[in-house]
């Protein structure tokens, strides 16, 4: 590239001084645009470039808005235009000119007309709807390059709204005679797919055939969405993977023509793209990857180290094979490549050797201890993205013997670097290592107030959260919890003591939280000193006031004992009449309660356990003042949201009279619901009062109290874990030092001027205290997930603490209950609307009457050697086969077909006709049933377990296994609750001897998970079952969650045992049918905006087809088909109790064309989602 | 890939292309944030950056810097070497392209662009392929300019029968 340098210098001289040099011409000088760059170059200032550009600006707008300027002078205006915007310059007023160039053009204008638009807009810019007659139409033009254009600029800016208006054209294009057009039509269609994602579905079979293409550029393009495509879903596209082995082989092996290859490599691009493919294709799936590993040796055989691109494969191939199902041999291959990267002087390739190392390490730990020495180099290296890698490396590798060498190393960086992303970043892995390693409450103290210093208020609210809860919750032993909290408050007295001017507002929160509460723990510690200090925060300027209130109120906790009078008086005086409503209430809250002893003693006792506080978050004391209120004329409590629609629909002008008002408002609200925590969030966002205010004003303290009072001591596990990590260490044996000693190694590395003799030494020390505690026993694992570190500070498992007596007393009654009185009138119309039809499914047990719910809290044990059931379940015994106890891992195999089969989303659901049937009616209606019903079929695939008797009436799938290890089998079934989608968790130990302190924990971020009942047991029999069950909530639309959770138990004693779980929930588990008349339906589709339009697929049957598809959509998902009239159907369904959504139907040619609204924007993209994903696989 | 960027070495952009929908303010900060971070790069450092929670994949060609934004999972290499391969397009199609083609020729730049990147994705990785394309639509402005410059006026502006002949080679 000298030449270039050389040429730019020769050439910026003719430039400057204005001469027509050769190649001047090349460079348009005389051109308007020319000599606009000309004078911009020989400006010195911003400011006259600003006036230039203006003038240049005002020029162009008479231009272009003259009648007299032909197309060509436009394009020449557009192209200065381009470069206005190019220098920051906003020239708005030619967009619209560059739409019209694009629409009136001949081709050359057309083409610099699509590039402005392309460049100008993006694809939510209303100018855009202009562009898509001219699209259409040059779609359908005879002229190639005018196709290639329309495609080129539709790939780049269109409006998703507007796609199925060229839909059809663009997939014309895909059985073009020229090449160039199939391709960029795959690539337009890939756009679509990626904005889009619903509205190219049903043309999967296309892209089966671009994919098959002749020509490799169409056949590469198909892969970006296959890549995509797979991506998502990999295990519909495993029959594909022999497919992309083959093209990868021929490719590897130099089969296609020369014009692909670059820099002698064949198709680079392509192989890259297949290797990431067979990488997703192959994950957890043995017999797909033992397809690809001969290609893939190939391909790692074939590219010999000699340029760039090579390596590009290389790493790729590398990943791949450490993404697939592993083969020992192919393993050690990569591992000696990704050697070779890490070890190379090319700092681009140890970067990409340091990610490797990153992605594989987990898998082989052995493979950072070969690099060890290059790691520590890179730790030190100059450039920070090499360091910050490194990190990234050290962060997965942390255990406890290395946490406080690699925490040290982590705080270090942070001091560096001022990118808040960065900073974010890291403080949270930090948080996350001290929480899990920690070798000692000192270092775990003192590295939270790093952590909480450098994050400032910037980092992940929930550290703080969690940090907190930690205290709060105490650790396994009273002693340790006590140690750790004495320790807080030293800490923080001495950061308090120091100047503390520059702490941000987060750690003062946090200190004030701790002394608040803990700091009757050190003995001999002066009140009023703690006092002192916290007042003297209040008055610090720079101080928020959320800070103030986190303050004010943790004096209220220390308004005790001398003086405290004199302070009340203090700062009510202060504060009393601050401007800021939140002060001035803690304030005077203060006051109240330094004034009655007894009343302050009771809210605010000291020492406090966290048993026994219940959350009202209903507010149900409230009651008889909103029925005061309403009597006396106030307009009932309206949501938010509702509010908001109100207002739409306000706005829409809608003529029509009101319809039946969803979500259910005040006056079908039951009140009996309230304290049951399955409908906590419900019942806050119906009932009369609102929750709103409280919200807001608690919004100060709301997390410490929050804290206090959900989590409770059950479960409370007494003995402390003992650290596993006892096992030999291999090549690090020397390294188990104490924390000072390491502290002191790493301290003096960093003192970078020592003979390099002792600083090979020093990295020595470094490495071994680094790399300690990974040699032998991971040696071990190379596919096994590495075992779940042992953890410091074992959260006591959440519960809720008043699991017994009030809440089950509730529960029989709660789903009753909780259905308004609409509902029960819908219910109530759907026995008679529904055609009955026959379900092989259903299964009807007899209810034991057990009105308070009391017999499910006892554990459900079975006993699988003769196969029979205590008590309740006798009647199931002889539909159980005969079980003995070492089939067991016979029924784990079963039950994991089974649980493939539900990843098909083969779900077993109960017809709506279950619906309506209430608990307590059981008695009445099902006797019949029971006979009709015959065997229980879902229930006899997995005979060892049984729903609890009141759930087992209701529709649920197949109970499927979660997770498992050697003493615990973890199986899991979803019951489709009306209010609620209940997850039953079957904890079934496997072992004979017994498991003590088992505790559940669940989360997931986008549902409102409640534990009702079981996530705690003292003790698990062997062989025994246990069943807990927790309620979960979807408010707004996702097409599918994840929800993640961890099982502690210990199977022996002291030896704490976590087994994490995860599984996916999809909306199709949250949909309800939505019971509705015609009429009903016709006022509600007129009250909702959110919509989507599509055409389905049309199923074929005997019957109908627009039957067949209806009925196959019901079944599948949980729709209710309200009317058939002719060719049309109108279909309804909610998300659980919340939003509804109306599909209308319609026959169209040989399609099914579908329209639905919802009142939630986007439950219809999700709910057409499922339904063509119901009929796809139909 | 989400974005390009050509910048020169103080710091003027020379060319822009997004690949994900941002607002013009968010560009220009981001140009600019990405700008100072890459001209305070060393020569001998990484062309890998982090930043946000994108990969900034970064190479100098004589006065100018070539700078794409790729997500975190993609391959950096490769990236490195689809500058690279524009690098080579523009050098084949301006006759060893120097700063100043770009220059004043930014939209060919970005034409060749279009032809070898579609949204954000290789399209053609045949350099021939790339430059075939590009040429025939410069054939056929050529064509219309000769054409104009001889009869202006008389030109008919639908000219899809004498060009569809075009790509038939």
């Amino acid at each position: 590239m000298s030449d270039v340098v050389e040429k730019t210098l020769s050439a910026l001289p003719s430039l400057l001084s204005l001469d027509s040099q050769p190649g001047a011409g090349k460079l348009s000088s005389t051109s308007k645009l020319g000599s606009l760059i000309r004078n911009i170059t020989e400006l010195t200032s911003k400011h006259e470039e600003e006036k230039l550009i203006k003038r240049e600006l005002a020029a162009l707008k008479e231009q272009v808005s003259s009648p007299n300027t032909t197309m060509k002078q436009m394009r020449e205006a557009m192209v200065r235009a381009i470069y206005c915007e190019m220098l920051g310059y906003e020239a708005s007023f030619t967009y619209i000119h560059a739409i019209k160039l694009a629409q009136q053009g001949t081709v050359l204008e057309k083409r610099v007309g699509y590039l402005a638009v392309s460049l100008f807009l993006n694809e939510s810019h209303d100018l855009l709807l202009l562009l898509v007659n001219t699209v259409l139409k040059d779609l359908q033009s005879s002229n190639l390059i005018e196709v290639c254009m329309a495609l080129t600029v539709v790939s780049q800016v269109f409006p998703k709204d507007m796609i199925p208006a060229i839909l059809p054209v663009v997939e014309e294009k895909l059985t073009h005679p020229k090449e160039i057009i199939r391709r960029k039509a795959v690539l337009a269609l890939y756009k679509f797919y990626l904005i889009a994602p619903n509205q190219v579905q049903h043309i999967h079979a296309k892209f089966r055939k671009a994919l098959c293409d002749k020509d490799p550029g169409v056949m590469t393009a198909s892969l970006h969405i296959y890549l995509q495509l797979i991506k998502e879903s990999p295990d519909m596209y495993k029959e594909l993977t022999g497919s992309f082995v083959t093209i990868l082989k021929q490719v590897v092996g130099g089969k296609l023509p020369i014009d692909f290859n670059y820099h002698s490599v064949p198709a680079p691009w392509l192989q890259i793209q297949l290797l990431r493919i067979l990488g997703l294709l192959g994950r957890e799936d043995q017999s797909t990857s033992e397809l690809m590993y001969d290609v893939l040796d190939e391909s790692l055989r074939r590219a010999e180290m000699n340029h760039n691109i090579t390596y590009a494969i290389l790493y790729e191939c590398v990943k791949a094979i450490y993404s697939i199902y592993p083969k020992s041999e192919l393993c050690e291959k990569a591992a000696k490549c990704i050697g070779n990267f890490v070890l190379s002087p090319k700092i681009n390739l140890k970067y990409l050797g340091l990610k490797a190392l990153t992605y594989v390490v987990q898998q082989d730990a052995n493979l950072a201890l070969q690099h060890q020495m290059t790691i520590i180099e890179c730790l030190d290296h100059p450039d920070l993205i090499i360091k910050k890698e490194t990190l990234e490396l050290l962060f997965r590798i942390t255990n406890t013997q290395n946490v406080t060498v690699i925490v040290e190393k982590m705080l270090g960086f942070l001091k560096l670097s001022n990118d808040d992303y960065t900073i974010v970043d890291l403080v949270g892995k930090v948080a996350e290592l001290a929480e899990k390693y920690a070798p000692d409450n000192e270092w775990f103290i003192q590295t939270m107030n790093e952590v909480f210093s450098f994050g400032g208020d910037m980092m992940q609210p929930d550290i703080p959260n969690s940090f907190l809860r930690l205290l709060a919750e105490g650790c396994e032993s009273a002693e340790e919890s006590r140690q750790l909290r004495l320790y807080a408050v030293d800490s923080y007295l001495a950061v308090l003591q120091k100047d503390s001017a520059h702490l941000p507002q987060r750690f003062l929160q946090i200190i004030s939280w701790v002394l608040g509460e803990y700091s009757h723990l050190k003995e001999g510690l002066d009140v009023q000193e703690v006092r002192q200090l916290l007042m003297k925060l209040l008055d610090r300027k720079g101080v928020t006031t959320e800070t103030r209130c986190w303050v004010l109120s943790s004096l209220m906790k220390l308004c005790e004992g001398p003086g405290a009078d004199e302070m009340a008086q203090e700062l009510v005086e202060r504060w009393g009449s601050s401007l800021d409503p939140l002060l001035r209430q803690q304030a005077q809250e203060l006051l109240c309660l330094s004034l009655d002893k007894d009343l302050r003693t009771r809210t605010l006792p000291l020492a406090t356990t966290w048993d026994g506080l219940e959350v009202d978050s209903s507010l149900s004391f409230l009651d008889g003042f909103v029925a005061e209120a309403l009597a006396a004329g106030a307009a009932p409590y309206k949501p938010p949201h509702q509010r908001q629609q109100e207002q739409c629909q306000e706005k829409a002008l809608s003529l029509e009279p009101y319809g039946l008002s969803l979500p259910v408002s005040l006056s079908s609200c039951s009140l009996t619901d309230r304290q049951s925590p399955t409908l906590l969030s419900m019942s806050s966002g119906q009932s009369g009062n609102s929750t709103e205010p409280s919200n807001k004003a608690g919004s100060s303290k709301l997390n410490l109290e929050g804290v206090k009072r959900v989590w409770g001591k059950e479960g409370y596990l007494p003995h402390r874990e003992v650290p596993e990590e006892s096992a030999p260490v291999e090549e690090a044996s020397s390294a188990v030092q104490s924390s000072s000693q390491q502290g002191g190694a790493s301290d003096k590395s960093s003192m970078a001027h020592t003979e390099p003799v002792e600083q090979d030494k020093e990295k020595q020390q470094l490495a071994s205290s680094l790399f300690v505690g990974l040699g032998s026993h991971n040696a071990t694992s190379l596919m096994g997930k590495s075992e779940t570190p042992s953890q410091r500070f074992r959260r006591k498992p959440r519960t809720q603490v008043s699991t017994s007596s009030s809440v089950t007393s509730e529960k029989s009654d709660s789903s009753h209950s909780s259905r308004s009185t609409v509902d029960s009138f819908l219910y109530g119309s759907l026995l008679e609307e529904e055609p009955v039809l026959p379900q092989p499914n259903t299964s009807h047990t007899p209810r034991v009457t057990t009105a308070n719910g009391s017999s499910e809290t006892k554990t459900q044990s079975f006993i699988p050697t003769n196969g029979t059931f205590e008590g309740e379940e006798a009647e199931e015994e002889e539909e159980e086969p005969t079980q003995t106890e070492n089939d067991i891992t016979s029924v784990t195999a079963h039950r994991t077909k089974q649980g493939s089969l539900i990843m098909n989303s083969d779900m077993v659901i109960v017809q709506p006709t279950m619906w309506s049937d209430q608990p307590k009616d059981w008695s009445q209606d099902d006797s019949g049933d029971l006979l009709s019903s015959g065997s229980d079929t879902h229930m006899e695939t997995s005979p060892l377990l049984l729903l609890p008797a009141d759930l087992r009436d209701l529709p649920h799938s197949n109970i499927n296994t979660l997770a498992a290890d050697q003493s615990l089998l973890l199986s899991s079934c979803h019951v489709y609750r009306d209010d609620a989608l209940v997850l039953v968790i079957f904890l079934s130990n496997s072992g004979e001897t017994p498991i003590q302190e088992i505790a559940v924990q669940l989360n997931c971020e986008q549902l409102e998970v409640a534990s009702l009942r079981g996530n705690v047991i003292d003790t698990l029999d062997g062989l025994g079952t246990s069943v807990c069950r927790y309620t979960l909530v979807m408010d707004g639309a996702h097409t599918q969650v994840e929800m993640t959770g961890t099982v502690s138990y210990q199977a022996g004693p002291g030896h704490t045992q976590t087994l994490p779980f995860s599984s996916k929930l999809s909306l199709a588990d949250f949909i309800r049918p939505l019971v509705i008349t015609t009429e009903e339906y016709g006022k509600l589709w007129l009250s909702f905006s959110h919509d989507v339009k599509q055409n389905l697929k049309l199923l074929k049957g005997d019957r109908d087809p627009l039957v067949t598809t209806l009925d196959a959509l019901k079944e599948t998902l949980q729709l209710h088909i309200v009317d058939i009239i002719g060719s049309e159907g109108i279909v309804a369904c909610r998300l659980l109790q919340g939003a509804p959504c109306l599909l209308h139907c319609r026959i169209h040619g040989d399609s099914l064309a579908v329209w639905l609204r919802s009142s939630l924007p986007g439950l219809p993209d999700c709910v057409l989602y499922y339904c063509q994903k119901a009929l796809l696989e139909h | 890939m989400q974005f390009m960027l050509l910048f020169s070495r103080q710091g003027k952009l020379r060319l822009q292309k997004w690949y994900v929908p941002l607002s013009d303010k968010e560009k220009k900060k981001i140009t600019r944030e990405l700008v100072q971070m890459v001209l305070a790069r060393k020569p001998k450092m990484c062309s890998f950056l982090e930043w946000r929670d994108l990969k900034i994949v970064y190479k100098r060609y004589a006065s100018l810097y070539f700078c794409c934004a790729i997500e975190d999972q993609d391959n950096e290499l490769i990236t490195l070497e689809i500058i690279h391969r524009y690098v080579e397009l523009l050098d084949k199609y301006f006759g060893s392209v120097c700063e100043l083609d770009i220059i004043f020729n930014f939209e060919k730049a970005y034409f060749i662009l279009d032809e070898f990147l579609l949204g954000g994705e290789a399209q053609e990785t045949s350099k021939k392929n790339v430059l075939k394309a590009i040429e025939q639509a410069d054939l056929l402005q050529e064509n219309l300019d000769f054409q104009i410059r001889l009869f202006p006026g008389v030109l008919n502006p639908s000219m899809s029968a004498e060009s569809s002949g075009l790509f038939q080679s």
